[in-house]
């Protein structure tokens, strides 16, 4: 079975365009070009360059000896937090905004939700000298302060989205409506593996050197280049389609979603889609998302910021379905005292997006002897307000 | 009959269509707005089914959608309120909305409903071309239901040709790309662009929207269009709080002028 897109711009059942005419220009231009662009030699080399000198990676594949203790397994962090601006966004944004300089765009736009695909996007304008403005939430601007304010350093404008739950979802539309606005000298950095094809396309591909790192650094380490299991978390999913990318074809590799259940994924305050969800369209693709019996989209719930989306990008849909990869959930809580272990134990304070990823080692049984690769997809500092609040520190 | 091909081969002059978003203000005004629309003149109308996250539209009907959500509408009440909709409403009518909705009342049930209830075509703005040939063009010919699209100053000639073959009812032709409710400013390139699409002769009739709120708009419309379509500005007045069936007599007097029937 293949996992990947097809030329029609689908992932089985999921995927697609669905998008008004006046997007379409754009969508069409990209989708001619995204393959042309990122396949070439000297597109290749400044990637990887940048990847390198400016992000700072090859991101650490850390053995982390307490947590492996603690859970009876051979535990693997892929250190994304180490990443400048401290997520993993940052790599979809290179890649982006050198697509977007190829098609001679001027002018990026993007949604952000926690903050960091805002920060990575306006950092990577900062540094292409671009125009930038960024979309995000209303509520999540007040949750995330920090970050508005480093994406204001950076010189990017920030606009509140504040229509509908005010969260990401709200963010995404804003952004939609200023391309439409805005049809020939503007590029969408979607942050996520969402969107119109060929976004989610493009978007796992600049993920997936996560995976691709960690393959030689598991092989380095342990003489194999896959593990038993390899666990991301899930919002949209960007961070985990770059875990998962080159495991897909492994199939003895169990890949492991981790949703925000938030209080729980029956409390009705839960971002846990493919639990919660049914097959539609949000944001120009066909996957699953969170709707009521009349297909109006439902406003989702979790403690952090990034994994508030009603949705799953379509490859995650595919991955669902397909039963290739698990969708599990974790809840507020879970995912706090996962974030508060992790610290205590490694000296490493997680985004709380990817303390949902950690929560689930708790859940799962080891023999002993398995390997396991958590993508710690971001770190603690934008979440500090929300873990002092939740611990009473 | 078709009404729609009826309206544009015997209309002598600009045809007027107004949108509205059904269950605003108030869940059960959806008939009572459409027959003082045909009262008052209008040609033909756009009845809008509500989306939560409608990304081609502005503020107006934003904001006109979530309160019709508020109010409790949804597809399956909309056809009910259509059922009377031919004892009381003669010019053609579109439905307008977003494709999740449909998809979730089921493409076949929702052409199957729209035709009972003697609707004559579809706007779905975010329904892609690929997916409407392959998927849904079938179900649309089956209970004779036109489905409208939309072109832009953006979308190329061949595109238009394209949309132009696959279309049997009239094409929307935006006045710029926007989203909705932003006034339209004719400068020299949407002139041009007008221009440039009355002379490719298309073989169906074009009707422009986005922008039109008043008669001057209206009319520069018509200089290029088989007519034009007001939303945003219709949507405002039905806003404007007790009395808005009043009020729309005067609404389209005023857009279409004195003079023209």
């Amino acid at each position: 079975m293949s996992y990947h897109v097809n030329e029609k711009g689908y992932y089985g059942d999921f995927g697609g365009a669905y998008i008004p005419e006046m997007l379409y220009p754009n969508v069409e231009e990209l989708r001619r070009n995204y393959l042309q662009i990122i396949n070439d030699e000297s597109f290749k080399k400044e990637f990887e360059l940048l990847l390198k000198d400016y992000v700072g990676r090859p991101s650490p594949l850390y053995h982390a000896r307490r947590l492996s203790e603690r859970y009876g397994a051979t535990i693997y962090l892929k250190r994304e937090d180490l990443n400048h601006t401290g997520a993993h966004k940052i790599n979809n944004a290179i890649g982006q905004i050198m697509v977007a300089e190829r098609l001679g765009k001027k002018r990026i736009i993007a949604e952000t939700g926690a903050g960091q695909h805002g920060v990575a996007t306006a950092t990577v304008c900062a540094l292409r000298g671009l125009e930038c403005v960024v979309y995000m939430g209303e509520i999540d601007i007040k949750r995330q302060a920090p970050n508005v304010a480093r994406m204001k350093m950076m010189g990017a404008t920030v606009v509140p989205a504040t229509s509908g739950s005010k969260t990401l979802k709200d963010a995404t539309n804003e952004a939609m409506r200023d391309w439409i606005n805005n049809p020939v000298d503007t590029h969408y950095i979607i942050g996520s593996a969402v969107g119109p094809h060929p976004y989610p396309d493009m978007v796992a591909r600049f993920q997936s050197i996560i995976s691709e790192e960690t393959r030689w650094q598991l092989k380095e380490k342990t003489g194999k280049e896959t593990a038993d299991y390899v666990l991301a978390c899930v919002g949209g999913g960007s961070n985990a389609i770059g875990m998962f990318y080159h495991f897909l074809d492994d199939e003895d590799v169990k890949l492991i979603a981790v949703e925000a259940a938030g209080l729980g994924v029956d409390s009705g305050e839960s971002a846990a889609t493919t639990v919660l969800g049914k097959e539609g369209v949000l944001h120009g693709s066909r996957s699953i998302l969170m709707q009521t019996p009349d297909g109006q989209v439902v406003e989702p719930y979790s403690i952090s910021a990034g994994l508030d989306y009603p949705g799953i990008g379509p490859q995650h849909a595919h991955l669902f379905k397909s039963k290739r990869a698990s969708y599990v959930s974790a809840t507020d809580d879970e995912a706090m005292q996962a974030g508060l272990l992790l610290t205590r134990l490694e000296g490493i304070i997680p985004a709380i997006e990817s303390s949902h990823a950690l929560a689930h080692l708790e859940k799962m049984s080891f023999k002993g002897g398995e390997t396991v690769v958590v993508c710690l997809s971001g770190r603690g500092d934008k979440d500090l307000d929300t873990y002092i609040r939740y611990f009473g520190l | 009959m078709n009404r729609l091909k009826h309206l544009f081969e015997h209309k002598k002059g600009p045809a007027l269509s107004i949108y509205f978003t059904a269950g605003y203000p108030e869940l059960n005004a959806t008939l009572d707005i459409a027959e003082a629309l045909e009262k008052a003149g209008a040609d033909f109308l756009e009845i809008g089914f509500p989306y939560s996250d409608p990304v081609a539209d502005g503020p107006v009907i934003q904001e006109s959608s979530q309160k019709a959500l508020d109010n409790g509408m949804t597809l399956e009440i909309l056809f009910k309120q259509l059922k009377d909709l031919r004892k009381r409403v003669t010019i053609p009518v579109m439905l307008m909305g977003y494709v999740n909705p449909v998809l979730q009342y089921g493409v076949e049930n929702f052409c199957r409903d729209a035709a009972k209830a003697g609707v004559d075509g579809v706007i779905v703005p975010d329904l892609p071309m690929y997916e409407y040939e392959e998927l849904y063009s079938e179900c649309f010919a089956k209970h004779q239901l036109s489905n409208i699209f939309l072109v832009t100053p953006q979308t190329s000639e061949e595109r238009i040709r394209k949309i132009d073959s696959l279309s049997n009812g009239f094409i929307y032709l935006l006045s710029s790309s926007s989203t909705t409710g932003k006034n339209l400013s004719v400068s020299q390139n949407v002139e041009d662009y007008f221009k440039r699409i009355k002379s490719m002769n298309l073989d169906n009739p074009v009707v422009i929207g986005f922008g039109i709120s008043d008669h001057e708009s209206f009319q520069k419309a018509n200089q290029y269009a088989n007519g034009a379509i007001v939303g945003s500005a219709f949507v405002k007045l039905l806003g404007s709080g007790d009395g808005y069936l009043e009020k729309i007599p005067e609404f389209i007097r005023k857009i279409k002028g004195s003079g023209v029937s």
